[in-house]
């Protein structure tokens, strides 16, 4: 909301203080000021002039000669604007003046005649173009016929103003009008304002003569007021009416429309002007709308009503959608001469859906839906009579046809000083509540420190203590409110297991050289369905959709983490980025029911994508992509830092290389998968050889918590063996080392490869692999004969098992 | 004999000079001090001296001995010297070519500055508490006194899934489960961060996705004062001791009073910029005293406890701190943006 500093300061006493000043305190009572806006780069020495003549230049077609006198003479001006006319009164720039932008006037000679000034359009005074009154966008302004001849045309047109724009919570629709931001000025600076009762002749005739109102449904329209206004004269409004309505943002039209606009600003309150006599009835019916029913809207728009839209009807037509928009055929025009004014109050709900289902949100409208003071409804409509008596020379009929349901009582709230105190950490007494009350102007008994509030019906937003207590701290000062600890109950606080193991784990993987990634959780279908993890059995049910996604890019809920990690890897290497290396740590959802109508279980993930070059000396020509290896390295690694042992199985996951993938196993629970992407993924996306990993990050944490026992260091020497076995090259490390694990438990400690061969003199399709396996006992030394035994029995498992030889 | 004994000393020195290699001066050594040298050879002919003669031209021979040896000696220490001297010139490398990279990764900004939070209510006592991503509408908006109809309920603002399942809007719902597993008794000092999503079109100011942590604090006499010292403490160890707070009403559907934190702009100190739109202040969060509805649908008795509640956003207070003019940049991943925060 935009507030005129010039309306505001014949409200209340704001004097004494600059346009930041009071927006800073302001602020910090009540409102937020979302912007201060000084009058800046005004007009100098523009005045009003009255066009004496004014003729066709004798060598331009477009351009008038006119003679302007300016007061303390006649000054001759070329004008090219289409609607200057002899008699009119005109802003005049005389030589000197300065316009917006720093454009200076000098006298000058146009097409061969002497020109000393400009008559200049609003625009060129620098009001915006939008709040230009139409008649006036595309030529000079003119001023009543009646202004002062060498006046100041700044002043006149309230170009000097302050505006200060405010952002008024939900909360606070009081402040929605001009005097429920005078309360609340007057309050934050103690200062005094009371909003004026409006006053004017009404003649014997009542308006109950010539309409009655009917409501149908109270809930939806508890209140319904019509005036009737004759006599009306159309016409333009008055130079300082136009100019509040400009200064608040509001394109001045005629004067009924303006006056009811001007009311809208000053009081809050919507209302809205019929043709009585294109009315078509004497009745005003309120009602739901027919499913199906049609009203051509001002706009000029037929629009289609459902049954939880209110109408305004003539008893049989609708006239107008209640609160949101007027009707056409009732539309007040140039020869209008009757009004039916309406004062009402519509439920906000009634009002929301109505401007939500045709998409008319207006300055109206959003009053309605925020709340109006049940008392200033009526009054709103009297103001707006004394104002068409002043200014359109209107005649007001006696009284309001109306029908009332609303509630007008105040409601009463209790506090204590204590409570109030023991709330905000104060020392307040009884006295200062009193004063605050005072300022607020609320009325309130008080016995015994306890305080009955008796709260204005302006301020509808309070209805509890915790709302009195806000209107007391504010007033009271949020700054003065002392800076305290709480002295609640101690806790230790700190983290838990798993958030310290996810941060461990971020630790390790940036140390291994992994940088962490926020990606989306909403992606597309196909992303969201794709590289599952076998054990999350994902695919069962498919990836949640969201009811009424932005785009089909943020459309469903991953299922995999790993789609938008390379995706990221996509816009990297698209960006010249060779080398990538990214984990993230996040959640994926896992729907357990097919319809998608429970809580999905979230599953936290580690997953990770490296491509280009792990090692990359350049000068040493030393370089090595990276591979299967490097990236089971790492997994490793985080097995080891976690105190787990994985093993790996040769497995398939959607999209990922049939003969590169390994399922992740820990203690008999998959846990993951890693492995190359597929190559037709690759291409399709444009990436690199890139490998991956994603493991359950919640299993691995619940295994993590079963292992906490210490393994004592061993005392005894172990002793060391190599031996290298030939076997079928589809035979993999993996089953032959748990062979030897399984057939010489429990001396045997480790067992690692050292050795892969293939190729010259091995027999084709054979392989050999060498490794090194530790034998160990905790409690004595070993002897030679035992660590024999053992390794026999280990050859003959892996012969009989794998067809694994010794090779010579 | 003593004139060979001299003769030899001459003879074995001028060798010791004129060697080259330590090679060389190990013959040298063998050639004149070895078991079958000279030396040796004239000291085995000492029986035919006389008696008076036989120790003097013993101590001659030693004496000889000793300086040949001598002489050896330093002759092998001043060649070593010079073959290392060698040796380090040969050894010699260009220190300023690069070394072999060790890859190193860093943590995305919004972790750090998440994880920065976290410990700072960590050391005040806060616990940190998680919940599900997709929620339920009741934990949402219901239990926040937010009910169905409720106009700061913007149905356009929220990913709805079904109409009683939804992508969270904020990390609120967080706090309602706390409360609600405490039988309204025991006290609540915790802290939530996570992801929430809107249902926003992305650009410059605007994400589906972004992060939040919200806070709260319940328990008998609760004051809206300890509030104020919890946020300064938190604001002065998050922006610098120099900074100070303001408290502003504002309002959330689940806090009354409710009010908005600025901090005083670090870019001018107050007098106005560009930075703070010329109000010398600048907003960080949205704080408050929880409201009385929200505590009794936890089941907490509203007249017995009270608590404050707050609630900021990473992603706002790392474009504040870096200068960060686009928060796509938090969910592009480019690279080259990510690495300039990996330093600690
Ligand atoms: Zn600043």
């Amino acid at each position: 909301m935009l507030i005129s500093l010039n309306w505001l300061k014949e409200l209340v006493d704001i004097s004494g203080l600059t346009t930041n000043e009071l927006a800073e305190i302001i602020t910090k009572t009540g409102i937020e000021v979302d912007g201060v806006y000084e009058p800046e780069d005004l007009p100098k020495n523009v005045v009003v002039g009255n066009v004496l003549s004014c003729e066709q230049h004798p060598n331009a077609d477009k351009l008038s000669l006119c003679q302007v006198d300016v007061g303390e003479e006649t000054l001759q001006i070329v004008c090219g604007a289409p609607n200057i006319r002899a008699g009119q009164k005109v802003a005049v720039a005389v030589p000197g003046a300065v316009l917006p932008g720093g454009f200076k006037i000098k006298k000058t000679k146009l097409r061969g005649e002497e020109s000393s000034g400009m008559v200049c359009s609003l625009q060129e005074l620098g009001v915006k173009e939008e709040d230009v009154p139409e008649a006036f966008v595309d030529g000079i302004f003119v001023f009543p016929e009646e202004t002062e001849v060498g006046a100041d045309a700044v002043q006149l047109l309230n170009l000097d103003d302050s505006i200060i724009e405010l952002d008024v919570t939900p909360n606070r629709a009081d402040a929605l009008s001009m005097a429920g931001v005078a309360y609340e000025t007057a309050a934050a600076l103690d200062r005094s304002y009371e909003l004026e009762t409006p006053s004017y002749e009404e003649v014997k005739e009542k308006a109950t003569d010539h309409v009655s109102v009917k409501i149908e449904d109270a809930e939806a329209n508890p209140y319904y007021g019509a005036f009737v206004i004759k006599d009306v004269e159309v016409k333009e409004s008055p130079l300082w009416l136009k100019n509040r309505l400009m200064a608040a943002g509001t394109r001045p039209i005629n004067n009924v429309v303006d006056i009811t606009n001007y009311v809208l600003l000053e009081y809050g309150q919507p209302l809205h002007a019929f043709d009585l006599d294109r009315f078509g009835s004497d009745k005003v019916v309120t009602r739901f709308a027919e499913e199906g029913e049609e009203i051509r809207t001002l706009d000029d728009k037929v629009r289609t009503l459902s049954s939880n839209h209110l109408v305004i009807t003539n008893g049989e037509k609708a006239h107008a959608i209640a609160g949101v928009m007027g009707g056409a055929d009732s539309e007040v025009q140039e020869d209008t001469t009757t009004i039916l004014l309406e004062a009402a109050y519509f439920s906000p709900r009634v009002v929301r859906e109505g401007a939500k289902d045709h998409e008319l949100r207006s300055e109206a409208s959003v009053r309605f839906e925020k709340g109006l003071d049940v008392n200033r409804v009526a009054q709103a409509g009297e103001r707006a009579c004394e104002l068409f008596e002043n200014y359109a020379g209107a005649t007001i009929l006696k009284g309001v046809a109306e029908e009332d349901h609303l509630d007008r009582e105040e409601k009463e709230v209790r506090m204590e000083t204590e409570q109030l105190n023991n709330r905000l950490g104060t020392d307040m007494s009884t006295d200062e509540v009193k004063d605050i009350l005072r300022r607020l102007q609320f009325g309130y008994e008080e016995k015994k420190d306890v305080f009955d509030v008796q709260v204005p019906t302006r301020r509808f937003d309070i209805t509890i203590f915790e709302d009195m207590l806000e209107e007391v701290a504010r007033i009271y000062g949020y700054d003065r409110l002392p800076y305290t600890l709480p002295n609640s109950s101690q806790q230790a606080g700190g983290l838990t297991q798993a958030q310290h193991l996810k941060r461990e784990v971020k630790t390790y993987l940036e140390g291994a050289g992994l940088s962490e990634t926020i990606t989306y959780s909403l992606t597309d279908k196909t992303a969201a369905e794709q590289m599952i993890s076998p054990e999350l059995k994902g695919e069962a049910n498919g990836a949640i959709r969201l009811a009424m996604p932005m785009s089909e890019d943020h459309s469903h809920l991953r299922l995999s983490m790993l789609p938008e990690l390379l995706r990221t890897h996509r816009y990297n290497t698209a960006r010249q980025q060779q080398n990538l290396a990214y984990y993230e740590l996040g959640k994926v959802f896992i729907s357990e029911d097919e319809a998608h109508q429970e809580q999905p279980k979230e599953v936290v993930r580690a997953a990770g994508a490296v491509s280009g070059n792990w090692v990359s000396h350049l000068w040493q020509q030393e370089k090595k992509e990276v591979d299967f290896y490097v990236v089971k390295g790492i997994v490793e690694g985080l097995a080891e830092r976690m105190g787990l042992t994985f093993t790996y199985v040769k497995g398939e996951v959607n999209g990922m290389h049939p003969g590169r993938t390994a399922i992740v196993h820990c203690e008999g629970e998959t846990v993951g998968f890693m492995g190359q992407v597929h190559p037709r993924y690759q291409k399709d996306w444009d990436l690199k050889e890139t490998y991956v990993f994603d493991l359950n990050m919640d299993l691995l944490l619940e295994l993590y918590e079963k292992e906490e026992t210490f393994a004592k260091i061993p005392k005894y020497p172990s002793v060391s063996r190599d031996i290298a076995l030939v076997v079928e090259e589809e035979v993999s490390a993996g089953d032959i080392e748990a062979t030897i694990r399984e057939a010489g438990a429990p001396l045997i400690k480790q067992v690692k490869v050292f050795d892969v061969y293939q190729g010259e003199h091995m027999e084709s399709g054979k392989k050999s692999l060498a490794f090194n396996l530790l034998y160990l006992d905790p409690e004595r030394t070993l002897k030679d004969k035992e660590v024999e035994e053992a390794h026999k029995s280990i050859l003959e498992a892996v012969a009989s098992k794998h067809g694994a030889s010794l090779r010579e | 004999m003593k004139e060979r004994l001299q003769e030899l000393e001459t003879e074995a020195l001028g060798k010791v000079e004129k060697s080259g290699t330590i090679d060389e001066l190990k013959q040298v050594r063998v050639e004149y001090l070895g078991k079958k040298g000279p030396i040796t050879e004239v000291l085995r002919g000492m029986g035919k001296l006389s008696k008076e003669e036989r120790p003097v031209i013993g101590q001659l021979a030693n004496d000889v001995r000793e300086k040949i040896s001598d002489a050896i000696d330093e002759k092998q220490t001043k060649l070593e010297d010079e073959a290392l001297e060698e040796q380090l010139k040969e050894e010699s490398i260009d220190v300023t070519l690069p070394g072999r990279p060790v890859q190193v990764g860093g943590p995305h900004l919004l972790t750090s500055i998440i994880e920065e939070i976290e410990d700072l209510f960590l050391g005040m006592g806060f616990e940190i508490k998680e919940g599900p991503e997709v929620e339920t509408d009741y934990y949402n908006f219901e239990a926040l006194n937010l009910p169905k109809g409720h106009p700061a309920r913007d149905m356009q603002d929220t990913f709805y899934i079904t109409e009683e399942l939804l992508m969270r809007t904020h990390t609120s719902p967080v706090q309602a489960r706390t409360m609600g597993q405490k039988n309204g008794t025991e006290p609540v000092k915790m802290i939530c961060p996570g992801k929430v999503y809107r249902r926003d079109t992305d650009d410059a100011t605007h994400s589906h996705q972004f992060t939040q942590i919200e806070g709260l604090l319940v328990d008998e006499n609760v004051r809206m004062s300890d509030l104020k010292g919890v946020l300064q403490t938190f604001a002065q160890k998050m922006f610098g001791a120099e900074r100070e707070i303001r408290l502003r009403p504002s309002f959330f559907p689940f806090t009354e009073p409710s009010v908005e934190m600025d901090i005083s702009c670090k870019m001018c100190g107050g007098e106005g910029c560009s930075v703070c739109k010329g109000t010398g202040w600048i907003e960080i969060l949205g704080a408050g005293m929880v409201h009385p509805n929200v505590l009794e649908m936890a089941g907490y008795d509203s007249e017995k406890y009270s608590g404050f509640a707050f609630g900021m956003g990473p992603e706002r207070i790392a474009m504040l701190k870096h200068g960060i003019d686009d928060i796509r940049h938090f969910y592009t991943n480019d690279v080259r943006f990510l690495s300039q925060y990996h330093k600690a």
